[in-house]
């Protein structure tokens, strides 16, 4: 079986005016459907860059990005646009909601890129908040929930889509510990019950403990693959 | 104790955020620019007709008449204001005193639309004389007793563009541009002088419109004045030949002055408007470090200080890009009626350092204005929930 | 669909910053409504030469308004192909208290006069009144009311054209047929004033300002024109005829260039409004970074997100164009009211709306581009780790 996400010699070089930043040096990994990878290094390591990448909001400079055998990095702006929201759920570390959009609404946003009905749409929200607890708080705006259930609107609005992928930047370096827990354990939820492939990135070890397999990156390169199956 | 932000920082936090500092200084200069021009404006038409004339030259119309053009003056008026005291004599005897005709001609404008009303004035060569402000710059005077005439420079540029040697038709009569006489920008520049014997006969009146009587000096005025009234038939109004021209232009230049202002009080609020909105924006981005800098000891005082100078910063330079642009308004010259006497009026937009001073002052008030509620704003804040904020 | 959506996002950003919105929105207004005074104030003075029918000719010396014609013209005038009647009229010019009472005076025909502005509607009884009285005066409506002239009042003048103190007494007070008649009229009879200055200035007895001309067929108006300025060639007093709308425009063109000052400080005070506006998108648009970066990261196209800035922009613009619009009506009247001697009809035409209108569009979209500009150049990376 094919894996879900092929890294092949994968380089990202940023310039800095004149001078060129390597972030990515030949990269190679392979993810599986349904695996739960973490993404672990030091800061400036470049795991946000390749989260980055694998998200599809960021360009390669060199080597190739398939996932679900599509090459990403050769789609134009709009076609990549399009792919991620059919493909791809983000969860922020500062959840980046809309401010002026209520939870029920935030969540909702991504389905206004698909043909669902308004009732439809309505059904497919419930649902999620329902999911992540959040049900009897659709009316709330971001700046009337904790920080907690802020990221659990986000986590709602990554899996509305039903994407295949779950991308997660320090989804909880935000948040107290019980907070915490409660983000990770949905994430343990969209893995187990739902399938979803997650990638994550983090620096918290009790964080990376949660996932399936941890990936070590050190100044642009992939370290021996601590594989850990639960 | 401590002497509050440094002026650099006031600077650096404008220069952090260029494009809504341009922004709301250029909405500010362009209504410095109006009310420069404004201002510009009404100071030229009034050092025109206010710079018309002589002190001592006095002028004497039929009383009540108001204006040259409706003033008649018959002969035997003339003949008796001669003969009153206080008047100077000329070098070779004769006595300063000029018997003028005016009449308003229709003239053509050179851009097809419509006619304006030229001033054409008799007058002698004594009149010209106690005028020694009117210099000919190209030609020559007109020889009395000859259909030649001279205009002033302004009616050579601007609307009607006339030229020397060009042939004018009036009074069923052809005359002759015989010279170009500039008299510095004053009312005299946009009239057209002739013989004033000749100008009688073409116009077929037999009364004259003013005289215009040169005073022995500056405290003969009171006399002369004494020895009109002592002659109620005389019937005529005296005023100091400056001060007549002067208040001929006062409805205009009123007229000017009360329009431009009410304009910019409007448009200021705008102005006023933006800077506050920009000055918001600088407190809501700076909240922490307005925390910090609270928690580092500044007092309030300081906060307030360090953001109403950056209110009048804005204004400043605002103020001054104005200024500049509006500089470059001294070289129009604007040809329009003086609806006071119903004539062509050309004068040419003055910046005076008065009026740099008022718009200067009046553009760091405007960012004053605006920046105050903002900087208050910004002082009450609380230092925990200020260090607190995203 | 995303359309409507992306107008309730502009509606719900407009209102997260209410302090800013309300500042630019009065901002907004104060220029649309600046921007359609001024523009009625130009409309105006042009309206004033719309008035009074096309079908009458003025008569005036070649020379200037300043010369006068003799009376005897008249008859010559009368006489003239296409000519149905002849009156004339002098500038009187007298001082009502002083010169800040301002109101302009005629010396007419009694007798044919009225006959020829039947736009001046006037009781039978007065109108004898009038004819019977030599110091008897006519007074308009509003001029009345705004001096409070009752009929039998006596209103002093001083002289300044024709020496003296002169006192009429009001014997008539006429309505406009519509409302573009002047109403601000002061008639006097010309036979009164000609007879008083045969002693006191000779040289301006027998002589009018000007001759208004009734013709038969208004379409022969230029004919009509050239044939009465014919017969007055190589005389001492050449005539200049045209019809009143052209004689009316030949005063405004005395003062055009204020008008066109007038007008384009009209469009300076759009500029004016267009930096702040501009400044105001340019604010939210840089506030809002990072969440165009995640609308972005979702899937949106870069074309909602600049749709999302131009909605949002348009919004606050037409609203405050809406609030300028309906704001003009109410100053429009109040600035007629406080100057009401100065322009017959102060009306705010069609025109100027839909200039207004299509100021407020201009002001949102040129205020929206630099920020739709950036917007699409920003790298959603870069734009995530934006700190607001």
């Amino acid at each position: 079986m094919t894996a879900l996400i092929q890294i092949r010699e994968l380089s990202k070089t940023y310039r800095r005016g004149n001078q060129p930043v390597p972030v990515l040096l030949g990269i190679d990994l392979e993810i599986a459907e349904g695996d739960y990878v973490s993404l672990m290094g030091p800061s400036g390591s470049g795991k946000s860059t390749l989260l980055n990448l694998i998200a599809g909001i960021d360009k390669p400079s060199s080597g190739t990005l398939l996932i679900g055998g599509i090459d990403i990095a050769a789609l134009g702006e709009n076609e990549l646009a399009a792919w991620r929201a059919a493909n791809v759920g983000f969860v922020f570390q500062f959840y980046n909601l809309m401010p002026v959009l209520n939870a029920f609404e935030n969540v909702e946003l991504p389905l206004l890129l698909t043909n669902l009905s308004k009732a439809e749409r309505r059904e497919h929200v419930e649902v999620a908040l329902a999911m992540v607890g959040l049900a009897d708080r659709m009316d709330h705006h971001p700046n009337e929930l904790s920080g907690g259930q802020q990221q659990r609107v986000a986590i709602a609005r990554a899996l509305i889509t039903d994407p295949t992928l779950i991308v997660a930047d320090e989804p909880t370096g935000d948040l107290d510990r019980t907070s915490a827990d409660d983000v990770l354990n949905l994430l343990d939820r969209l893995n187990g019950e739902l399938g979803k492939t997650i990638v994550m990135v983090t620096h918290d070890p009790k964080c990376a403990a949660r996932a399936r397999r941890r990936v070590h990156l050190e100044k642009g390169v992939l370290l021996a693959d601590a594989d850990a199956e639960h | 104790m401590n002497t509050g932000l440094s002026f650099s920082y006031v600077l650096r936090n404008l220069m952090a955020r260029k494009l809504t500092t341009i922004l709301t200084a250029s909405g500010m200069a362009l209504v410095v620019f109006v009310f420069a021009t404004v201002l510009m404006m009404a100071e030229g038409l009034r050092e025109t007709l206010g710079g018309t004339g002589s002190y001592n030259n006095v002028v004497i119309i039929r009383a009540g008449s108001q204006t040259e053009v409706q003033s008649t003056l018959s002969f035997d008026q003339a003949n008796l204001v001669a003969t009153l005291p206080g008047l100077a004599n000329d070098g070779d005897g004769q006595l300063r005193l000029t018997r003028e005709v005016m009449v308003l001609v229709n003239m053509p404008r050179k851009d097809g639309k419509g006619l304006a009303n030229v001033i054409v004035r008799g007058t002698t060569p004594v009149g010209m004389r106690m005028r020694p402000q009117a210099k000919v710059i190209a030609g020559r005077a007109f020889r009395p007793g000859s259909s030649e005439i001279m205009v002033g420079a302004a009616l050579t540029r601007g609307k009607l563009g006339m030229a020397l040697g060009d042939s004018l038709s009036f009074g069923m009569r052809q005359w002759t541009v015989v010279g170009v006489f500039d008299a510095g920008h004053s009312g005299f520049d946009s009239e057209v002088w002739g013989d004033s014997g000749q100008m009688l006969q073409a116009f077929r009146r037999n009364a004259y419109s003013s005289l215009v009587a040169g005073l022995r000096d500056a405290e003969s005025y009171a006399d002369f004045a004494a020895a009109v009234a002592r002659q109620p038939q005389l019937k005529v109004d005296i005023k100091r030949e400056l001060n007549f021209y002067a208040d001929q232009s006062e409805n205009l230049a009123n007229f000017i002055g009360v329009l431009g202002k009410t304009i910019t009080v409007v448009f200021s609020l705008g102005a006023i408007i933006g800077a506050m909105i920009t000055m918001y924006a600088s407190v809501a981005n700076r909240t922490r470090e307005i925390g910090t800098l609270r928690a580092l000891g500044f007092r309030r005082g300081n906060i307030v200080m360090a953001f109403l100078q950056e209110a009048m910063l804005l204004g400043g330079v605002a103020g001054l890009a104005g200024l500049f642009a509006a500089s470059f308004m001294q070289l129009v010259e604007i040809s329009t009626t003086n609806v006071q006497t119903f004539s062509e009026v050309v004068f040419r937009l003055r910046l005076t350092l008065g009026i740099a001073a008022e718009v200067l002052m009046f553009s760091v008030l405007m960012g004053v204005l605006g920046g105050v509620l903002p900087a208050i704003r910004a002082s009450r804040l609380e230092i925990v929930d200020a260090l607190r904020s995203v | 669909m995303l359309a409507g959506y992306v107008l309730r996002l502009a509606g719900k950003n407009m209102l997260r910053h209410r302090l800013r919105t309300g500042l630019t929105l009065a901002g907004i207004a104060i220029a649309i409504v600046s921007f359609g005074l001024l523009r009625t104030v130009v409309d105006s003075w042009y309206a004033g030469a719309e008035l009074g029918a096309a079908g009458r000719l003025v008569t005036r010396n070649a020379a200037s308004l300043s010369f006068s014609l003799p009376v005897t013209y008249a008859e010559r005038i009368r006489r003239a192909p296409g000519v149905r009647a002849v009156t004339w009229a002098s500038w009187f010019g007298g001082i009502y208290i002083d010169e800040k009472h301002f109101f302009s005076q005629l010396a007419v025909d009694a007798s044919s006069y009225l006959n020829l502005y039947p736009e001046y509607l006037l009781s039978p009884e007065q109108s004898a009144a009038f004819q019977h009285d030599r110091r008897g005066a006519v007074v308009g409506r509003k001029l009345a009311a705004k001096y409070g002239f009752k009929i039998g009042d006596t209103v002093p003048l001083q002289g300044t054209l024709f020496p003296g103190n002169w006192s009429f007494v009001v014997r008539g007070i006429y309505r406009g047929a519509d409302d573009k008649t002047d109403e601000n009229q002061f008639l006097v009879h010309w036979d009164y004033v000609n007879e008083t200055i045969k002693n006191t200035l000779p040289a301006q007895a027998e002589r009018v300002g000007a001759f208004i001309v009734d013709i038969r067929e208004p379409t022969q108006a230029a004919a009509v024109s050239a044939a009465i300025d014919s017969s007055f060639r190589n005389s001492l007093a050449e005539t200049r005829t045209e019809t009143q709308k052209a004689f009316q425009l030949g005063f405004i063109a005395l003062v055009d260039t204020i008008l066109l000052a007038i007008q384009t400080v009209a469009y300076v005070v759009v500029l004016i409004i267009m930096a702040v506006m501009a400044n105001t998108m340019a604010m939210a648009a840089r506030e809002r970074t990072r969440e165009y970066a995640t609308l972005k990261a979702l899937g949106f196209r870069d074309g909602f997100v600049a749709m999302l800035i131009l909605g949002e922009s348009l919004s606050l613009s037409l609203a405050g164009g809406a609030l300028g619009i309906l704001l003009t009506y109410p100053a429009a009247n109040a600035f007629h009211s406080a100057t009401r001697d100065l322009f017959l009809i102060f009306q705010v035409q069609p025109l100027t709306v839909l200039l207004q209108l299509a100021a407020a569009l201009l002001i949102g979209v040129s205020a929206a581009l630099a920020p739709m500009l950036s917007s699409r150049r920003v790298q959603i990376v870069d734009g995530l780790r934006a700190v607001t």
